[in-house]
C-alpha cells in the first residue's frame, strides 16, 4: 500500500488494516458487515486466522469464481462466498452457542455510538432504522474481544465517541478498542476509561480531542 | 406410515388457522421453504405470527405473505432490504417482536427441546431485557428468555430419505434445524427424496422423529442477494 503523506486519516481499508493488526495466530474471528469485513483483506501472511460467519460456518473463503458461486453458500451479510478445506457448517442454534459461550475470540463490528464507558449502540435508529440488531447483541455479550471500527464523525459533523449513547444499544460495557479513520482508542479491561492509543497519519491529539466529547486519557 | 406428500398444499391440508404461529426456516433468501410459502399464500390464511429470522425481501420468501396482509407478527432479527416490511411496521400495521439472532435460534431449540426459558447475557442493559426477569450468576447479569412452540414448523432441505431424515446443505441449514424442532408439526420441503438407506446414519443432520409430513420441491430456482465474484488471474 502506498503511503499518502498528503492525506489526513485512515481510509476505510487502512481501518480494516489497523484493526487486522489486532488479529493474532490462531484466532477465530467474526467480521461483521461493511469496514470490518475488508479486514478480511487484511490478514497477515503466514497468520492462521479462521473466520466464523453467524449464518452457520466456520472457514469463510474468498468471493467465488462467477461460475462458482452457489444460493447455498453465502456470509452473514448475504453476499455469496466460498468454503476452505478446513471449513464447516451447522446450524443457527450451534452458531451462537459458539458465540455466546465465549468461543471466538475476536468480534470486529461497525458502530453508530460509543460511550465513554464501553457502550456500543449500532442497530437502530428510533423511527428511522428499522432493520434489527441481527447477531450484534449476541456478539458483543459473547465474544472475547470487541473492536469497534467507524468514522470518527457522523456526517454531520457529530462526534460518535461519546459520553452516553442517545441510541438504543447493542450492549452495555462490551467494547474493548475503537478504531476511527483520525485515531485508535484501547482499554485494558471494563473497568478502565479509553486511552488514544494511536493516530493516524497528519492527524493531532488536539484534533481528536477537538472532535470527541467522551472523556479519555491520553 | 406415509410421510411423503404430492406437493406443498397437499402437506399443509388440515394444518392451517387463522392467527397460528409458524416457525420458517432460512437466513436472508438461503434455505427458505419456498413452496410451502407459496402454498400458505395461497391457502388465505391470516393473521399469522411468523418466528423467523428475516422477513424476506419485496415479493421473496415472506415478503409475499407481507404483500397479501396475512401477517400479523413477526419474530425476527433482521427485516432489511424490504420496503414492504418498513411501510407496514412504520405504519403501525405489523408488529416486530426484534429478537437478537442467536436468542431467536436458542428460543426454537429450547422449545423443540422442552424448555421453556433460559437465561442468557444477550440483551443485557437493551431494550431486549425490558419487562424480562434479570438473574445474577456468579457475579453476572443474565435475563429470561422463553422458549418457542410454534404451531407449525416449515423448512427447507436438501436431501431426505423416505423415513424423513434429512441433510441440508452448506449455510442453508442455518435456523432450519432449530425451526425445525420447535413445531407441533414440521413439514420439510427437499430438493431429492431418496430410498431409506441411501443416507449415511452418522450423516444425518435431522432425524427423521423431528420430521412430519415431506415434500419433494424440486426444481428450485434458488435466489440470491448479493453475488459477488472475484476475478481469475490471467493464467
Amino acid at each position: 500500500m502506498a503511503t499518502q503523506v498528503e492525506t489526513k486519516g485512515w481510509t476505510r481499508d487502512q481501518m480494516a488494516a489497523r484493526a487486522a493488526q489486532e488479529l493474532q495466530d490462531g484466532y477465530y474471528v467474526n467480521l461483521g458487515i461493511g469496514i470490518p469485513t475488508l479486514v478480511a483483506n487484511n490478514i497477515p501472511t503466514g497468520m492462521t486466522v479462521t473466520l466464523q460467519s453467524e449464518n452457520g460456518m466456520l472457514g469463510i473463503g474468498p468471493f467465488p469464481f462467477d461460475d462458482e458461486v452457489d444460493p447455498d453458500l453465502i456470509n452473514a451479510g448475504k453476499q455469496t462466498i466460498s468454503q476452505l478445506p478446513q471449513s464447516s457448517y451447522f446450524d443457527s442454534a450451534q452458531s451462537f452457542a459458539m458465540i455466546r459461550g465465549g468461543h471466538i475470540d475476536l468480534a470486529v463490528l461497525g458502530g453508530m455510538e460509543v460511550s465513554e464507558n464501553g457502550d456500543l449502540a449500532n442497530w437502530m435508529v428510533p423511527g428511522k432504522m428499522i432493520k434489527g440488531m441481527g447477531g450484534a447483541m449476541d456478539l458483543v455479550a459473547g465474544v472475547k474481544k470487541i473492536i469497534v471500527v467507524m468514522e470518527h464523525n457522523s456526517k454531520a459533523g457529530d462526534a460518535k465517541f461519546i459520553p452516553e449513547c442517545t441510541l438504543p444499544l447493542t450492549g452495555k460495557n462490551v467494547v474493548d478498542m475503537i478504531i476511527t479513520d483520525l485515531a485508535v482508542f484501547h482499554r485494558v479491561d471494563h473497568e478502565s476509561p479509553f486511552r488514544l492509543i494511536e493516530l493516524a497519519p497528519g492527524v493531532t491529539r488536539e484534533e481528536v480531542r477537538e472532535k470527541t466529547t467522551a472523556k479519555y486519557d491520553e | 406410515m406415509q410421510k411423503i406428500y404430492p406437493n406443498a398444499e397437499a402437506a399443509l391440508e388440515g394444518l392451517l388457522a387463522d392467527g397460528m404461529i409458524i416457525a420458517a426456516g432460512g437466513f436472508g433468501l438461503c434455505g427458505i421453504p419456498e413452496r410451502l410459502l407459496d402454498a400458505i399464500v395461497a391457502s388465505g390464511v391470516k393473521d399469522l405470527t411468523f418466528a423467523s429470522n428475516n422477513a424476506g425481501v419485496d415479493n421473496e420468501g415472506i415478503g409475499k405473505l407481507l404483500r397479501t396482509r396475512q401477517v400479523k407478527k413477526m419474530i425476527s432479527s433482521y427485516v432489511g432490504e424490504n420496503k414492504e416490511f418498513e411501510r407496514q411496521y412504520l405504519a403501525g400495521e405489523l408488529e416486530v417482536e426484534f429478537t437478537p439472532q442467536g436468542t431467536l435460534a436458542e428460543r426454537m431449540r429450547a422449545g423443540g427441546a422442552g424448555i421453556p426459558g433460559f437465561y442468557t447475557k444477550t440483551g443485557v442493559g437493551t431494550q431486549v431485557a425490558e419487562g424480562k426477569e434479570v438473574k445474577n450468576f456468579d457475579g453476572e447479569d443474565y435475563i429470561l428468555e422463553r422458549g418457542i412452540r410454534a404451531d407449525l414448523s416449515v423448512v427447507k432441505g436438501w436431501k431426505a430419505d423416505e423415513s424423513g431424515n434429512l441433510m441440508f446443505r452448506k449455510t442453508a441449514r442455518n435456523f432450519n434445524l432449530p425451526a425445525a424442532t420447535c413445531g407441533k408439526i414440521c413439514i420439510a420441503e427437499v430438493e431429492e427424496i431418496v430410498p431409506v438407506g441411501s443416507l449415511d446414519p452418522d450423516c444425518i443432520h435431522l432425524p427423521s422423529i423431528y420430521v412430519n409430513r415431506l415434500i419433494l420441491g424440486a426444481p428450485y430456482d434458488k435466489k440470491i442477494e448479493f453475488r459477488t465474484v472475484r476475478e481469475r488471474e490471467a493464467a
